[in-house]
């Protein structure tokens, strides 16, 4: 068992044009290692949707990838205003994101429900006020 | 193994690293004082020829003089040739210059182009294929496409691509006109506007091979037409184009997607802006399209690096030579509601994992652990200096062997 391979990334907020940068790099580096195309999709569109979040709601935060033998983890921490109703948040089309947002053709509602479709596992912690944190795994 | 057409002169090759900062794969590294292309990665993009300060790097293509044996020579002119040329605004003169080179007949790539255009109408209707759909005209997007996005394979047209049609309806056309001639008679010429494309004629497409024979560089003939050109000016044209607007347009970016009809296209060139739009395709984060037009060089084939004139201002001359040209004179003949058997091209490109570190997945985990840390002491200027892209690159290098030591770094600032 090899040990894990840690990839971080700062997520820089209020900036929509480098946001989908960590999820290019962690596309490059997943391709070195060898991951299936499939696998390298499902990977790149979490994150590239949890980095999206982060810009709109929180300033930014920080992405990091963890490479294991068997799995792949995203953990994705912001200190934003927080998630009040997950469960909300989780639906399909529900969205806070304001006007200026959605102009630019963001902010329509499927961005958690994307990550959570496109991994095999999402928690959602968050407290209104402190920030939120995701994990995702998606299996090798 | 894949036949490139991009070839080094080492005795003017200086070592100076600008082709290694801008291939776009990283397929160049600078070995024994002058540039090494690594023929895997390489898409025959043309860059390097491009930046090329010591002009050590050209296109490798046949010359015209050097395949005198056919019978009946046939030149295929890429439309970008139309737009080369000062004060010209009738695509005739060009075409009985190619008469006056030596060519027995002319058949336009862009009356090909026209008969894709409209296969590609057809085909954006057919339900059930992946949108949008990618065209398959530059080969060098092609080939990026196999070697860095197998998500998107499935979203290349599979047409055949106008040269390929036009290679076909040229051989047909001659044999229908001279039935005395044997198919071993009749030699079809490809003026090619990139290097790309000379490729793709050498390698094929997977099991498909190029109908074309010869392919001659569009600088080549250039100098050959100027002159018959000049001498054909007093006397008028035998010959008559039969291409429209909208053959003529695909030489530039946006014309191939602007012409199925349908405002749900994008069309992308420069070899980087392709890759962006194949990043955000891949994510899904683009728009609901229909059509994706990309083009490696910047300006479409305009831009290729066997042209003579800039991009921009061989676009301008296209609008004029296009100004009072039907629109399109190829037309599919009016029952035909599908695309003929014989324009399909079925094969897709293979995926080539070229980035992957190792076979074995824990290897490449080790790998890539080692080549993070060596790359933490690198001083991360990405300067060249070691004959490596970037010091990611220069550290990988080390890990995979290719480079002895790390002593190659000249401005390294510590080491452990």
């Amino acid at each position: 068992m090899s040990e894990s391979l840690i990839f971080h990334f700062d997520v820089d907020g209020e900036d929509f044009t480098s946001a989908g940068q960590a999820s290019v790099q962690v596309k490059k580096n997943l391709r070195r290692l060898g991951i299936s195309p499939e696998i390298i999709r499902q990977v790149s569109i979490a994150m590239y949707e949890g980095e999206i979040n982060m810009v709109i709601h929180a300033h930014g935060g920080s992405a990091d990838v963890v490479v294991n033998e068997d799995k792949i983890e995203i953990i994705l921490a912001d200190k934003g205003p927080g998630i009040a109703d997950i469960e909300l948040a989780m639906q399909e089309g529900y969205s806070t994101a304001p006007d200026s947002v959605r102009s630019l053709g963001f902010g329509a509602g499927m961005g958690l429900p994307n990550m959570k479709r496109y991994t095999d596992e999402m928690t959602i912690e968050s407290k209104v006020g402190e920030g939120t944190t995701i994990k995702m795994v998606v299996k090798l | 193994m894949y036949a490139h057409s991009v070839e080094l002169d080492v005795s003017k090759c200086t070592g100076c690293t600008t082709c290694l900062r801008h291939c776009p794969t990283e397929a160049i590294r600078i070995r024994g004082g002058h540039a090494v292309i690594n023929e895997d990665r390489c898409i025959d993009c043309g860059e390097c020829i491009r930046v090329c300060p010591n002009n050590a790097k050209k296109a490798m293509c046949s010359k015209f003089e050097h395949y005198q044996h056919y019978k009946y020579k046939i030149a295929l002119p890429a439309p970008s040739l139309y737009g080369q040329f000062d004060n010209l605004d009738d695509v005739d003169i060009i075409l009985q210059g190619l008469l006056d080179i030596g060519f027995d007949d002319v058949f336009e790539v862009a009356q090909a182009a026209e008969l894709v255009t409209e296969y590609t109408r057809l085909y954006l209707k057919t339900p059930g294929i992946k949108k949008p759909v990618i065209s398959s005209a530059c080969p060098a997007v092609v080939r990026l496409i196999s070697l860095r996005y197998p998500y998107l394979r499935d979203n290349l047209m599979p047409i055949l691509p106008p040269i390929e049609v036009a290679a076909m309806m040229a051989r047909a056309k001659a044999k229908q006109e001279h039935p005395e001639l044997e198919d071993s008679d009749i030699g079809l010429y490809f003026i090619s506007p990139c290097a790309a494309k000379v490729s793709y004629i050498r390698n094929g497409f997977g099991k498909y091979k190029s109908k074309i024979d010869v392919v001659i560089s569009l600088k080549d003939v250039y100098f050959k037409l100027l002159g018959a050109m000049k001498k054909s000016e007093t006397e008028s044209p035998t010959i008559n184009s039969k291409s429209g607007m909208i053959g003529i347009s695909w030489a530039s970016s946006g014309g191939e997607s602007s012409a199925i009809l349908n405002d749900k296209y994008l069309a992308a060139d420069g070899i980087e802006n392709v890759n962006k739009v194949l990043d955000a395709i891949e994510n899904g984060n683009i728009p609901q399209l229909e059509f994706v037009e990309l083009n490696a060089c910047t300006g479409g084939c305009v831009g290729g690096v066997m042209t003579i004139e800039n991009p921009f201002i061989a676009r301008t001359r296209l609008h004029s030579v296009r100004r009072y040209l039907p629109v399109s004179q190829n037309r599919l003949s009016g029952d035909m509601s599908y695309v003929p058997e014989n324009c399909y091209s079925s094969e897709l490109p293979e995926y080539t994992p070229i980035a992957r570190l190792s076979e074995n997945f824990s290897e490449s985990m080790r790998m890539m652990a080692q080549i993070e840390k060596i790359r933490s002491a690198l001083p991360g200027i990405d300067c060249g200096a070691c004959g490596s892209p970037s010091c990611r690159a220069f550290a990988e290098d080390l890990v995979r062997g290719m480079v002895e030591d790390v002593s190659a770094c000249k401005v390294m600032k510590k080491c452990d």
